[in-house]
């Protein structure tokens, strides 16, 4: 037999396998471009495990399978591109106030409407904004590799459960159809709630337990809402995450998220071999948002300028700006509907910059 | 140049060469260094996507270099890619057609094989070989009877034989040695069960010098199918 250190695998592939190997036994999706390696690789999978895999007449009833198998205590998952995920928001929605745990993947492409099936990060603001009606979030994890995505997926499943919320994977299209080696770990152990919540049957208990997402009473309805907002204090003390690179002394400070920052970096270091100070920051959620470390940074006196890049037209450059507060310049560039911003692009605009900036 | 007499025998046996596998083993990367091999060697060249599943990381991104060595490329247009249309270029026909063109045809992964099962009789009659490429590193074709079982399923859909194996086992940029002896081992194996020779190695460039002697022959292959911040 051949031992395997590490693996290649198509990012869709292996976030659909990480699901799986992190107890994930109900999924619901529907096809749509760039993800439909997620529900093929499920349909195989999901009944060697004993799971439940449904292709579903439409993304609003798998979302809402989702909230039930939720209910009953079962790790569930759905996955859809960007206008299959707004046709879940509702779902969505209702699976905050029903306090359900579940894992929805995003592979993002260029919109709006039916746009392309080419990559994209235009969904920045649904995703962080809590797309749906009411006052929620939703915990929001941006892989910039499959490694990254493979990790994540795993963590989702245990950060639903901690807070009883769903969580989004935010990948662009590149994350699921680029194909990379990774390896197989363990993720860290975390420390579980138990779900004595769930509807799935009475155990002898003294009472029924119930799922519900309406609260007709105002004063009660309100109660919740603060109960909710007491959670996504915690989520952002305990659950930001991000990552840099050469931050300590730069001029530039190149801020990019999912496959985009990878590009960036590669910007960087040709902006370094050119002897220009360059920096790189990472968001690895993109809610909560890891504005306090990018305020620091953004206090650093040599610190010049700020350079955010996406693939959209300025969404997480919103969140850069309330993080920044004006303290230094913050610039943008992106490119849309698909298409992917270039090293070379990244690094002439950053030179751009720093020459108006002096 | 004329570097007909330094091409290889296994790529220039047949006048088509259709490459299938497992998806993501690299049948794009290994139809693009055919080709570019074969167009270098003064070799009238003719590189055809048929690719029907993935709708990024495809050869027509390097269509410029095609048309700087003279290689006839051949593919759906982008947007019946970009509108999930899985369509073949009628273009197709004049590969299948022109005696004097030597053409790679790049075929989807496992079941996007499916689309050339229309075209089965036409290349069944000609002087053409199916071959198989197979990355160790692929978990799902990482033992010989995952492989073999790949092969044969792919031989189904077809309705043609596969006549050879492109031992193509890569981590992307993290391949080692080690990791193409690997595949050398599972690909001989495959062999045997199957009856289907193994035809070549490839390496990179740089990785092929430094490989020990193997039973057939490397084939050295430089990377075309790079992502947005590789260099």
């Amino acid at each position: 037999m051949i031992t395997v250190a590490k693996e290649l695998w198509k990012g869709n592939e292996a976030i659909a396998e990480a699901a799986v190997r992190a107890g994930c036994r109900c999924f619901f999706g529907y096809p749509i471009t760039p993800q439909n390696e997620i529900p093929e690789y499920m349909s195989m999978r999901m009944p060697q495990v004993g799971g439940v895999f449904v292709q579903s007449e439409s993304e609003l009833a798998a979302i809402n399978m989702v909230y039930g198998a939720a209910a009953s205590g079962v790790r569930a998952m759905t996955s859809s591109s960007s206008p299959g995920v707004s046709l879940k928001q509702e779902g969505i929605s209702a699976m905050c106030s029903g306090e359900l745990p579940g894992v929805v993947v995003n592979m993002m492409r260029g919109g709006p409407g039916l746009g392309t099936i080419q990559p994209s990060q235009c969904d920045y603001f649904q995703a962080t904004r809590g797309g749906g009606n009411g006052d929620y979030r939703t915990i929001v994890l941006a892989p910039c590799d499959i490694q990254e995505a493979v990790d994540m997926t795993q963590e989702a499943f245990d950060l639903a459960d901690i807070y009883r919320m769903p969580v989004v994977i935010l990948g662009d299209g590149m994350i699921g159809q680029m194909m990379e080696p990774i390896e197989w770990h363990d993720i860290p152990k975390r420390e579980l709630p138990p779900k004595d919540w769930t509807a799935s049957g009475r155990k002898g208990r003294d009472h029924s337990n119930f799922v519900t997402s309406l609260r007709i009473d105002a004063a009660d309805c309100e109660q919740f809402n603060l109960s909710l907002e007491a959670k996504y204090k915690t989520i952002a003390e305990k659950e930001t995450r991000w990552a840099e690179q050469d931050t300590e002394d730069c001029e530039i400070l190149v801020v990019a998220y999912g496959t985009p920052s990878r590009i960036a970096l590669s910007a960087v270091e040709e902006l370094e071999a050119k002897g220009i100070k360059a920096g790189l920051f990472r968001p690895r959620t993109v809610w909560p948002f890891p504005s306090e470390r990018l305020a620091q940074i953004a206090a650093q006196p040599g610190l010049k300028a700020i350079l955010v890049v996406e693939m959209s037209l300025g969404q997480m450059l919103e969140d850069v700006q309330l993080a920044v507060k004006g303290a230094k310049p913050v610039r943008f560039y992106g490119r849309v509907g698909g298409m992917i911003p270039s090293v070379e692009e990244i690094a002439e605009e950053a030179e751009k910059i720093l020459r108006e900036v002096q | 140049m004329d570097g007909r007499d330094a091409l290889p025998a296994w790529l220039t046996a047949r006048r088509l060469t259709a490459l299938v596998g497992h998806s993501g083993t690299g049948k794009t990367e290994v139809a693009v260094n055919m080709a570019l091999t074969l167009a270098r060697g003064g070799v009238k060249t003719a590189l055809a996507d048929l690719d029907v599943v993935n709708p990024y990381f495809r050869s027509r991104e390097r269509q410029d270099l095609f048309r700087e060595l003279g290689i006839r490329f051949v593919s759906s247009a982008q947007a019946m890619v970009d509108a999930d249309v899985p369509s073949l270029p009628a273009e197709l026909n004049a590969l299948l057609q022109d005696g004097s063109l030597r053409s790679i045809l790049d075929i989807g992964g496992d079941s996007g094989a499916r689309v050339l099962g229309r075209y089965r009789r036409q290349i069944a009659g000609q002087d053409s070989q199916m071959l198989f490429v197979l990355n160790a590193r692929r978990p799902q074709v990482s033992t010989p009877e995952a492989a073999e079982w790949n092969v044969r399923r792919i031989e189904d859909i077809m309705g043609l034989p596969v006549a050879g194996i492109i031992n193509n086992t890569h981590l992307c940029g993290e391949t080692t040695a080690e990791d193409i002896l690997l595949g050398a081992s599972l690909a001989e194996e495959v062999s045997r069960k199957t009856g289907i020779p193994v035809v070549c190695h490839t390496a990179e460039r740089s990785l092929a010098e430094r490989l020990p002697a193997l039973a057939e022959p490397v084939f050295p292959i430089e990377i075309y199918m790079k992502k947005p911040w590789e260099k």
